[in-house]
């Protein structure tokens, strides 16, 4: 008796949303993790033909290379205002941004506060990984206590530099946030738990419940001065600062 | 007043109505075609977003109040770069917030119409008129290499009209454009010819609509290589020489036989205006060279002119700004001197006279 041998079997693969092109970020950053999932997701819910992405300025800003969308290209920080004009002119399109921690909770701090009060639904995809990577690994307000960057090459002490802010708790006490989540990278579990929260998220703006965002704890090797792999086993202590779960879901509390 | 009655007194009498400026700029907007409009209160522009607030609704379009200037002018640009016809107003140190994003919609190339309902400054300064903000207008606002196309009315009927213009201008050349306005012309009352005007769109290949069966499309000014940048500067230059070629506009008073040229732009040319009628009735030969576009400048025009007469006198409701543009214009082919006030002050048409006649005798 002969057995037919298996033939090759596709376990994993690019989606096609995703652009051909190689990144230009760091070697283990996470940001590509997240361009897959928020790949994912937006291929599943089909909503890639009507997406109008809005990108901020730090390491993503490129994210428009690598994502076959329409960008906006904001102002730091903006990007929330620019989503607005958007969602406003446009009521078919699908609206998201993407943001670092230096655009999203420093300089647009105005602009995130008022798009989830006024309960715009739109959905931002908020990865926060504690630092300024593209100018050269600067301390962020989500730096940790004692973290050393090149602005707070002692370690960041609370008296001078002040305390990591917890942006997405701060957001998720508005009325007009539908759902607030933060995930992390951090590993294959969490990986896939931050996919769901960011399909969530999307789903919010599609039955328009309001404001939608999915802080992603992530990673900045070179930044942290850490191999990869080191700075992988260090992002499950960032979430000691920034704990890990869904903050508010509107439609589960009915 | 409302736009019905307004509507009515057309109807029933002669297409005219007595309307405040900065009302009437926002209603010849919403007849432009305006389908969205966002704005932060400040005065002395403040009715402008009342009236959109109350109107655009109304028709079904966009109207946000937003957390502040920067959040206004970047819902501008959201909506303006999926094709919408958008405005934002604001007053000057408002205007210094949006200079961020006016240099990223200018480096973009994304149309939109931005008033400027001028008040005293620096800093808070004052709500009185004032056009102070002429360099910020015309040379600054945000940084890099870039201009737009500058509009200042002189009444409140002109400033009807120059925001069709602006819409046109700003979808024509994929550009932002100001309508320089003061508070004077924002808070007066005066009768306008309700001759609205919606300018035809043209069809935009560019807009961010979603990519459904065509390749992305980005809104960007980022250009991180030096060569790709250069050659986008470039082919903005290339559209400033043709707006600065196209687009100039002014308007002549009693130039011909004209001895003697007021320079002055909208409030300031009002009051040039009551200065040069006096002025002839003594005996003076005053001429008015009022410049509608800012940017661009009538440099031909000023340069003609300056061959010709025996000075110029320049009249701004500031201590100074427009005055450097006559001189660059003139080039040393006869005196430009200078009168203005400041802080919200503005010249008497006396002050003006006694200038002129200053001239008259040192000339």
């Amino acid at each position: 008796m002969t057995v037919a041998a298996p033939g090759p079997r596709l376990v994993y693969a690019a989606p096609e949303l995703l652009t051909e092109r190689s990144t230009h970020y760091c070697p283990g950053c996470g940001h590509g993790i997240v361009h897959r999932l928020l790949a994912e997701v937006l291929t599943e819910l089909d909503l890639a033909p009507r997406t109008i992405a809005v990108a901020p300025v730090g390491c993503a800003v490129f994210a428009y290379d690598y994502l076959a969308l329409d960008w906006i290209e904001a102002p730091h920080g903006r990007a929330p205002a620019v989503a607005t004009g958007v969602r406003r002119v446009r009521p078919d399109a699908f609206v998201l941004t993407y943001q670092g921690d230096g655009d999203l909770a420093a300089i647009g701090t105005a602009e995130i506060v008022h798009a989830a009060g006024r309960g715009e639904p739109i959905t931002a995809i908020f990865v926060n990984n504690g630092i300024y990577g593209m100018t050269g690994g600067q301390m962020a307000p989500t730096t940790l206590l004692g973290q050393k960057t090149t602005s707070t090459p002692a370690g960041r002490e609370a008296s001078q530099a002040g305390y990591p802010i917890p942006m997405t708790e701060m957001l998720a006490v508005l009325p007009g946030v539908a759902y607030a989540a933060r995930g992390s990278v951090a590993d294959p579990p969490n990986i896939g738990k931050t996919r769901a929260m960011i399909r969530r998220a999307c789903q919010a703006q599609l039955d328009r419940e309001g404001f939608a965002i999915v802080e992603v704890l992530s990673n900045c090797p070179v930044g942290w001065g850490m191999t990869p792999h080191e700075s992988m086993e260090h992002l499950r202590e960032v979430s000691e600062t920034y704990p890990l779960g869904i903050l508010v879901d509107r439609r589960m509390k009915g | 007043m409302t736009v019905a009655a307004a509507t009515r007194t057309a109807a029933d009498r002669r297409d005219r109505a007595l309307m405040k400026g900065n009302e009437a700029i926002a209603e010849a907007a919403i007849q432009a075609g305006c389908d969205a409009y966002f704005g932060y209160p400040i005065t002395p522009q403040a009715e402008l977003l009342e009236w959109m607030a109350r109107r655009m609704p109304e028709l079904g379009r966009t109207f946000v109040q937003a957390e502040s200037e920067l959040g206004a002018i970047n819902m501008a640009l959201g909506a303006a770069a999926t094709g919408a016809r958008v405005m934002v107003s604001s007053s000057s140190p408002g205007i210094s917030l949006m200079a961020e994003a006016m240099s990223y919609m200018a480096g973009s190339e994304t149309p939109m119409v931005l008033v400027n309902v001028m008040r005293g400054g620096p800093g808070l300064g004052s709500i009185g008129p004032s056009q102070s903000d002429y360099f910020q207008a015309v040379k600054g606002h945000g940084h890099g290499d870039y201009r737009v196309p500058v509009l200042a009315p002189a009444s409140i009927g002109e400033a009807v009209e120059l925001v069709a213009v602006s819409f046109e201008l700003a979808e024509r050349y994929r550009t932002p454009v100001i309508v320089l306005a003061d508070g004077m012309l924002g808070q007066a009352m005066e009768p306008v010819d309700l001759r609205f005007r919606n300018p035809e769109r043209p069809t935009l290949d560019w807009v961010i609509t979603g990519a459904d069966g065509r390749p992305p499309r980005v809104i960007r000014s980022l250009h991180l290589q030096p060569e790709r940048l250069e050659e986008h500067n470039r082919a903005l230059q290339a559209k400033f020489a043709r707006i600065a070629e196209a687009e100039v506009r002014w308007e002549g008073t009693a130039l011909d036989d004209a001895e003697l040229v007021v320079v002055a732009y909208g409030t300031a040319a009002r009051v040039a205006r009551g200065a040069l009628a006096r002025a002839r009735e003594e005996g003076l030969r005053v001429g008015l060279l009022r410049p509608i576009s800012l940017w661009p400048f009538p440099v031909d025009a000023v340069a003609e002119l300056a061959g010709r007469v025996r000075g110029m006198l320049v009249v701004e409701l500031s201590a100074g700004q427009m005055v450097e543009d006559v001189r660059l214009a003139a080039a040393g082919r006869c005196p430009a001197s200078f009168h203005g006030r400041t802080g919200g002050m503005v010249p008497s048409p006396d002050e003006v006279l006694a200038a002129l006649r200053e001239m008259e005798a040192s000339t």
